[in-house]
């Protein structure tokens, strides 16, 4: 069988004539990267190719790195495939990897959504023969309201618990998330006071972007002052000690799984807000469209279902295993760890995706 | 109808009791008369037959999504509840409606009796025009079922705080077949009823499970032991020859159990007794599943009544010649409830009213060696009660306690898994386990015979759950077949031949107790196994 340009292998995804990794997920010599999300951009490689704008992310999470940056669009050859970074519009520094060898272009999406939030440059279709998408969200019951409408729903609902005297906890990963949130809260209706791990993921960002002003809550932090107020924290810190002295207080959860009522229930939340950092369904499927692409590889999501459909569309499309984990640390891992299996047993008993 | 999806709304985003009751007493207080009593209706299990059948509905939302069928029906698998896919799915101008809940409802019973492409029409027309929670509401009413944790109790309390009526009044008032469509709300709440009084029970008392060694209760004599039946409790009410029996869970059972309009003119009027409901087939005391078979039917048949009757198994006596007796000591209640049960029985021996046989023992030493007979006797262990204490209010600590019996358990092999509901849809949480048996061939294979899905902590379900995502073997719509791997120890509390189950074999409440990782498939119990542990004194029933 002729090779593929990009394969799936048991470190990432490879490309053997330039011998480089695309998000590996396995130490490797050269690896390119498309965001600073963990399981994309993971501990041990020795050379990091990456955008410039995601340098300093993955500085901060990773340390001490050897890492390149490259700007949108830049060209660079490495043993004669051509790469190219451009923007996926999932987090700020967040790209699709393009690759071209021999007339063949493949592009790889790592995590990626289509409208415009305001942090991370917008999503830029690039035309290609093979497309390695993402399908978190890769069901028909995902259809998300645009984010102009959920941020007024998010500043009512402060304004709201302000208003009862509550303070407002909102949910959002550190990296990504919070800063969208952020981003759009509104500094009239109160203080915007963050936990430690968004706090200082946010400052390594204000150098690039401008965002609204934030206090990190510490020991000497009173009660008075959080009443009324909102604060941002990773979805680790429900449940936590850390939480229970903003006592009185309402939480809510920012994620694409809040669509579900049982995923709203599961988490004990009282409020969700849909607001995802990847495609829903018409968003996928407009994406895939407007590369143009014949063959398509659902990397992670609803990988099983989402390829079948696109069957019937009349796509060649595959699904492979990889580590990619979707909107995992945001709500629940249940889906991710799902698509992975959904491969892995699709392999294993040979029939393939459905049956 | 904006106002009842936004009620709906908040019931559903919430797990805390006063704010439901706050939401509702609130919604009793302000919507329309009509739609108060639809309701009303509608959170009693009292809504109009279902007008389109699931497979319609299926097919009409795919359509109108523009989805494959088989799309559809994957994505209802995931989000597990077919109303909230429905909501999700098709296409929407998100508007809201002024269209009262009543009037919805109008229209559904009209639609029933329509033909497909009207029904169609209708669907299709109020699908585009709600709202995402409108049409979840609007979807929900339809398919039926509103699992949102509001019980007829809760909402009967929120009207007793929007009405000021008395709670129980109000649940008196509330039993019955009352047709929402043509009923008011003042006729059916506001308006005073001297009969309402007639109804009403006491307060159930409650015992706690005993968890330090039984002696420490002292004084063996001070106590009074009797089984502790498997069966409904209940407060069977004597006034004015009307019958009113109410189950634990306060909740007016009486059209269920017409047996016991036996008790007027045998039994004296004012009179309360609180008691088990058995089920009494042969002439002998049957098992939980026999009673399965009347649970939860509105009606009960002829035949039925035939095959399965009840019966009430007394132990103790609230009221007498209209006076509450609560507190008087145990042992005086007993000793008027057996003079009474002494005179009844001897001119009308076939009622369907027994006494719990009390005991008395020498020592705690006794006792355990009785307890040790309850699965024979089809009790679930002892009920050990203080001989001078009153009957008190809901679960109070000291005079009353329940000393069950030790669970069965046996080792069986996960072998098939669902995705739960609610909190846990998505997750794959509801499992069937299977035993060993040897086939005709001599073959050993796996034999279903139980399912459970309670009794791992959420961290093990999610373990469960990936492993289940990878190991996978075949998928049968929302169920999957998984690689036999896993041991679990299963415990129940009873066990009896069943024509109804696969393996002939029925357990009641069957739980995980825990995971044994330690354990390989081959370690499993056989069904042999489970067989030898149906007590001898039904191993010869059918």
């Amino acid at each position: 069988m002729k090779r593929q340009l990009l394969e799936f292998t048991p470190k990432g995804i490879y490309c053997e004539p330039a011998d480089v990794y695309l998000d590996p997920w396995k130490p490797v010599d050269k690896a390119l990267i498309t965001h600073g999300h963990a399981d994309h951009s993971r501990w041990g490689h020795k050379k990091y190719i990456t955008h410039h704008t995601n340098i300093p992310i993955i500085k901060h999470r990773l340390g001490d790195i050897l890492a390149s940056g490259k700007k949108w669009g830049e060209t660079f050859t490495i043993n004669n495939v051509k790469f190219s970074f451009h923007p996926a519009g999932h987090i700020l520094g967040s790209s699709q990897i393009r690759v071209e060898h021999k007339g063949q272009v493949w592009v790889f999406t790592g995590d990626y959504k289509l409208e415009d939030d305001g942090v991370a440059t917008p999503y830029e279709n690039v035309k290609c023969h093979s497309f390695i998408t993402e399908c978190t969200f890769g069901l028909p019951a995902f259809l998300w309201r645009p984010q102009k409408e959920v941020i007024s729903d998010i500043n009512s609902w402060w304004a709201e618990n302000k208003a009862n005297g509550l303070t407002s906890i909102l949910f959002g990963y550190s990296l990504g998330k919070a800063q969208r949130l952020l981003k759009h809260l509104d500094p009239d209706i109160g203080k915007i006071y963050t936990h430690g791990a968004v706090e200082n993921m946010t400052a390594v960002l204000r150098n690039m972007i401008d965002f609204p002003k934030t206090e990190l809550i510490t020991r000497d932090t009173k009660k008075v002052d959080l009443a009324g107020n909102i604060v941002l924290a990773p979805p680790s810190a429900q449940g936590s000690t850390w939480i229970r002295k903003m006592v009185p207080y309402v939480n809510a959860t920012a994620s694409g799984w809040m669509a579900f009522r049982g995923a709203r229930r599961r988490r004990a939340i009282d409020k969700g807000f849909v607001l995802s950092d990847h495609c829903d369904w018409p968003g996928l499927l407009k994406a895939i469209k407007e590369t143009g692409a014949e063959k398509v590889i659902c990397t992670h999501g609803y990988t099983a279902i989402f390829s079948r459909y696109l069957r019937d569309l009349g796509y060649d499309a595959s699904t492979e295993s990889t580590q990619f984990e979707g909107e995992t640390g945001e709500i629940s891992s249940d889906t991710d760890i799902e698509n992975k299996s959904e491969n892995t047993s699709v392999k294993a008993n040979g029939k393939g995706e459905q049956t | 109808m904006k106002r009842f999806s936004q009620l709906i709304k908040i019931l559903d985003s919430t797990n805390k009791t006063t704010l439901k009751v706050n939401a509702l007493a609130n919604y009793f207080s302000e919507a329309p008369e009509k739609d108060k009593v639809w309701t009303i209706a509608i959170l009693s299990h009292r809504r109009p037959p279902r007008p389109v059948n699931t497979t319609l509905l299926r097919e009409w939302a795919s359509e109108l999504a523009n989805i494959p069928l088989w799309l559809f029906e994957e994505s209802y698998h995931i989000v597990g509840d077919l109303a909230e896919t429905i909501a999700l799915v098709v296409p929407s101008d998100e508007k809201s409606t002024e269209k009262l809940l009543s009037t919805f409802l109008e229209e559904m019973i009209w639609l029933k009796k329509q033909e497909d492409q009207i029904k169609k029409n209708y669907l299709f027309e109020n699908w585009k025009n709600l709202d995402y929670y409108g049409r979840f509401v609007f979807t929900k009413l339809i398919t039926g079922g509103f699992r949102i944790g509001v019980s007829q109790k809760l909402m009967t309390r929120a009207l007793a705080k929007s009405t000021g009526i008395d709670e129980d009044i109000l649940a008196y008032k509330l039993m019955g077949n009352w047709d929402p469509n043509t009923i008011s709300f003042k006729e059916l709440v506001l308006e005073e009823n001297k009969n309402d009084y007639l109804s009403k029970p006491y307060p159930f008392y409650l015992a706690y499970a005993i968890e330090d060694e039984v002696s420490t209760l002292g004084n063996v004599r001070q106590w009074s032991a009797e089984h502790k039946w498997d069966g409904i409790r209940a407060q069977v009410i004597l006034r004015n020859n009307e019958i009113f029996v109410w189950s634990r869970g306060e909740e007016l059972v009486t059209d269920k159990y017409p047996e016991f309009q036996e008790f007027i003119g045998v039994l004296p009027n004012g009179m309360v007794l609180d008691g088990e409901i058995l089920p009494y087939p042969n002439e002998q005391i049957g098992t939980f599943n026999d009673l399965q078979t009347r649970i939860g039917r509105k009606t009960v048949s002829k035949a039925l009544l035939k095959k399965t009757p009840v019966i009430l198994k007394a132990y103790d006596l609230l009221e007498w010649q209209g006076d509450d007796i609560r507190k008087k000591t145990f042992a005086e209640r007993r000793k008027l409830l057996h003079e009474v049960f002494e005179e009844v029985k001897t001119t009308n021996s076939k009622i369907p009213l027994q006494l719990s046989e009390q005991m008395a023992f020498n020592s705690w030493q006794e006792v355990a060696l009785e307890r040790e007979k309850s699965r024979e006797k089809h009790s679930e262990g002892l009920m050990l009660k203080r001989l001078d204490s009153p009957y008190l209010v809901g679960r109070k600590k000291g005079d009353w306690w329940k000393w069950k019996v030790d669970p069965l358990t046996i080792d069986a092999v996960l072998t098939y898994a669902m995705r739960g509901h609610g909190r846990r849809s998505n997750l794959f949480t509801d499992y069937t386990f299977a035993l060993w048996n040897t086939n005709e061939e001599g073959k050993k294979e796996l034999v279903t015979f139980a399912k459970a899905y309670s009794g791992l902590t959420d961290a093990e379900f999610k373990q469960v759950d990936a492993w289940i995502k990878k190991n996978t073997l075949e998928r049968y719509g929302p169920v999957r077949s998984v690689t036999p791997q896993h041991v679990f120890e299963i415990a129940f509390e009873g066990i009896a031949f069943s024509k109804r189950h696969k393996s002939g074999i029925a357990t009641r409440f069957p739980r995980i107790l825990r995971w044994r990782k330690d354990k390989k498939i081959e370690e499993a119990n056989s069904l042999e196994d489970l067989k030898s542990l149906i007590p001898s004194t039904i191993s010869t029933a059918k």
